[in-house]
């Protein structure tokens, strides 16, 4: 398909589209580092929001800033700016998600002379009153600094605007995810990987079409498909996942990923932002209502839950948790998490992963003997 | 040379006696507390106790717990356990020794005494929240959040009015849980009394100033039990005092805190708990005095957010911009302050394994310093409870060669006065 061939384009070299992006545009460019950011409002302030993954490449910048017990993502974040890989940059957003991106937050600040930098502290908690009221407080301030920032005024409309356009890009993958789920073989996991690791960098206008089309054809394709039943159906659990290589091994070995729980995957297109009056609230509302990081509370055993229901919902067989070496809040999470799989008789296979991963031969076995149990 | 008994007897401060007698009894209070009809709450070092001291609960401290845990050298063996439980062993140390302490009662104290609540301020970092989680699920008891936005650059009023909410959330959860009102006068008076005892740890620690220094930061370690687990309560108040009149009478006798201080140490972040009498040793070898440091004073730091008069509402900011809840620029800062305060040589930083929050950015403060005071800094890469973290030749080796710096400096600077 030539829509992925273009989008893996971009997620290969995201800065020269990014660049491009900017002189064709006009647009400001602005990094985010977590899920929890409101793209709508950055996109209602005329700006173009992208997501940073951290680099692939070797780190040593970022070495005498952040020490060697910290995750590969937050120190991969910050090599890209010490870098000036991305100097274009006109801007850089800090929601607070956990310590280490709070902390990413002060030495970017402190570090790299070029763009704004806004920092964002949303609520840690989300099931009370008061924080509910604070997450809206608090988008406003930050609406407010982003417009003063740019020098625009954040308006009701663009923010409505943002809305439909974002709940139609998160629609339109979700819509993927459900036709893949009921027909696996309709693309391979790592072109879906790469669809919606693409949607966090492109201009999102085009990609609300991008993304309908690729769905149209995905439909008119599946009636082709039929049904196999000896596809061993897994879904993936964790915090980033920056490893497309994964899914062609768990495919060779039998299986095939059904769902996930990414925050660069299911996590960031569920659940809509609701339309009508008073715009940034709705945003808070979804915020506060879509799947949980467990750098965040709502209760006791949420994303417990949402993993058992998601096995069930989505037939799958089995979970694997890909975990990213020294990412605390998954850590923490994980042994209770594989209380209640264990109680539900469901197979769970743990990875704590770092970037690089470990040899593809040690991994594969690692997936087929897996494959083989479930 | 060795110093004599009599020397070394002259040098102990004799108020650790008492902290020792105060500490027992109040562990066996709070593990009797069923018996006596009151309630325990589970609470973070930097939590709103004060409330908790009003309403009669019993306050214990699961970070005091692993400090005890650390410095009696069982770290390594609960952490094992919480390894075996399937707890990554790259999270904080405090954490996996409590967790699994837990479940099989073992430490030094054979475990805390059950919870009958939990009460998590994340003003010292996110991972009390993911820890207090796992105890709520594990002692099924209710868990208050205690949510204070973190103040990178300020303290905005959105977060202030958030804070200002939990607080009376705070209130009703504890009224709830014991089925009685809170008396306000008592809150007051304990507000009152939580603020004297801010007030006279940080003037123990302000002796410091004085050259000799009459306590190392060993010592504040060691004397920090009660400001952390038992502010808000006469007892403190009491113990500070005599405290504070010790270590004037040792200033007013010249009685130093090592046996010749011609070096002075600023120490940054969690002690080593399991290695402080040999660290406290070989820095006195060189003759180095670690006389301050930026851990102990965190519950002291805040003190200019209060109001006595209003404790319950200034109390929100206080707790919101303490040490560790605010950006490494504005710690960087901080660390500046002490350094000229306390007229310190040279700057050790522990890299603390367990401890993210306060470890990120130590670079950045350490840049800081050099540039802004010139000061040599020595980085330590340890973990506060877990052992195995720590390489002792290697950390021996890198002390000697920090000193020789240092003792370099010193004899170069003071040649540069005699010849001027």
């Amino acid at each position: 398909m030539d829509t992925i061939a273009e989008c893996r384009k971009i997620v290969d070299q995201p800065y020269s589209y990014l660049q491009k992006l900017k002189e064709k545009s006009g647009k400001r460019m602005v990094g985010y580092v977590c899920s929890y950011t409101p793209e709508e409002i950055i996109m209602a302030a005329g700006a173009h929001p992208f997501r940073l993954f951290g680099t692939k490449q070797n780190i040593h910048l970022a070495d005498s800033h952040l020490q060697s017990y910290c995750c590969s993502v937050v120190r991969g974040i910050l090599e890209e700016g010490l870098s000036r890989r991305i100097d274009f940059l006109d801007g850089m957003i800090f929601p607070h998600s956990c310590d280490s991106i709070q902390r990413l937050s002060d030495i970017w600040r402190m570090n790299i002379p070029f763009g704004f930098h806004l920092d964002l502290v949303l609520p840690v908690k989300l099931n009370t009153l008061s924080a509910q009221d604070y997450m809206i407080d608090v988008l406003k301030k930050f609406s407010t600094d982003i417009g003063r920032t740019l020098q625009v005024e954040v308006t009701d409309n663009a923010l409505r605007k943002a809305i439909t356009t974002t709940n139609a890009i998160r629609q339109s993958i979700k819509d993927i995810y459900d036709l893949r789920s009921q027909h696996p073989r309709l693309m391979p996991g790592s072109d879906l990987y790469t669809l919606v690791r693409a949607s966090m960098i492109m201009d999102r206008e085009p990609l609300v079409d991008l993304l309908s089309e690729t769905l149209s054809e995905l439909k008119a394709k599946a009636g082709e498909e039929k049904a196999d039943a000896s596809l061993k159906r897994i879904i993936l659990a964790g915090g980033i996942c920056n490893h497309p290589d994964i899914y062609p091994m768990i495919e060779d070995a039998g299986g095939a990923v059904v769902w996930d729980d990414f925050c660069t995957g299911a996590r960031y297109f569920t659940e809509l932002v609701q339309e009508g009056a008073d715009p940034i609230a709705r945003i808070a509302g979804r915020l506060i209502n879509r799947v949980v990081c467990p750098a965040k509370h709502t209760d006791l055993d949420g994303r417990a839950k949402h993993i058992v229901r998601l096995v069930k919902e989505e037939n799958a067989r089995g979970v694997i948790f890909l975990l990213f070496k020294f990412c605390d809040p998954h850590a923490f999470d994980y042994p209770d998490i594989k209380k209640y799989m264990d109680e539900a008789g469901i197979p769970v296979l743990l990875l704590e992963i770092d970037d690089p991963l470990p040899a593809e031969g040690q991994l594969k076995t690692r997936f087929e003997a897996f494959l083989e149990m479930v | 040379m060795s110093e004599t008994n009599l020397e070394k007897d002259k040098r102990k401060i004799k108020s650790e006696k008492k902290m020792r007698d105060i500490m027992t009894t109040y562990y066996i209070d709070a593990k009797t507390a069923r018996q006596n009809n009151k309630k325990v709450a589970w609470i973070t070092s930097g939590g709103p106790v004060e409330p908790l001291i009003a309403m009669d609960i019993i306050p214990v401290y699961p970070e005091n717990h692993g400090a005890m845990i650390g410095a009696s050298k069982m770290g390594v063996d609960l952490c094992e356990k919480a390894e075996t439980m399937g707890y990554s062993n790259d999270l904080c140390s405090y954490a996996r020794s409590d967790i699994s302490c837990a479940t099989v009662n073992g430490g030094p104290i054979g475990g805390l005494p059950e919870p009958d609540m939990l009460v998590c301020c994340n003003n010292i970092c996110g991972t009390v929240l993911k820890w207090y989680e796992v105890q709520a699920r594990y002692f099924n008891v209710p868990l208050f959040i205690f949510d204070t936005p973190f103040c990178h650059t300020e303290y905005t009023k959105e977060a202030k009015r958030y804070v200002e909410r939990q607080i009376n959330e705070y209130i009703l959860f504890l009224e709830n849980i014991c089925g009685r009102k809170m008396d306000q006068d008592h809150m007051k008076e304990v507000g009152k009394i939580s603020f004297e005892g801010q007030k006279l740890w940080q003037e123990v620690l302000d002796t410091a100033i004085n050259k000799p220094s009459p306590l190392t930061a060993f010592d504040a370690f060691f004397h920090l039990a009660l400001i952390v687990t038992l502010r808000g309560t006469q007892q403190t108040i009491d113990y500070y005092q005599g405290l504070l009149a010790e270590m004037k009478e040792r200033v007013r006798a010249g009685i130093g805190a090592i046996p010749q201080e011609k070096y002075r140490l600023l120490w940054d972040n969690l002690p080593i708990w399991y290695r402080m009498k040999w660290l406290s040793q070989k820095f006195a070898e060189h003759n180095a005095c670690l006389v301050a440091d930026t851990y102990t004073s965190a519950w002291c730091g805040s003190m200019k957010y209060i109001d006595e008069s209003k404790f319950l509402d200034s109390m929100a900011e206080a707790y919101s911009r303490i040490y560790l809840n605010i950006g490494v620029d504005e710690m960087a800062k901080m660390v500046i302050e002490m350094i000229d305060k306390y007229d310190v040589d040279g700057f050790v930083l522990h890299s603390n394994r367990s401890c993210k929050p306060y470890s990120f950015g130590q670079l950045d403060i350490q840049r800081v310093v050099e540039k802004e005071r010139g000061i040599p800094c020595l980085m330590i890469e340890a973990d506060m409870v877990d052992e195995r973290s720590f390489s002792e030749s290697q950390i021996s080796t890198r002390i000697d060669a920090f000193m020789e710096i240092i003792k370099e400096r010193k004899i170069s600077s003071r040649v540069r006065e005699t010849e001027s």
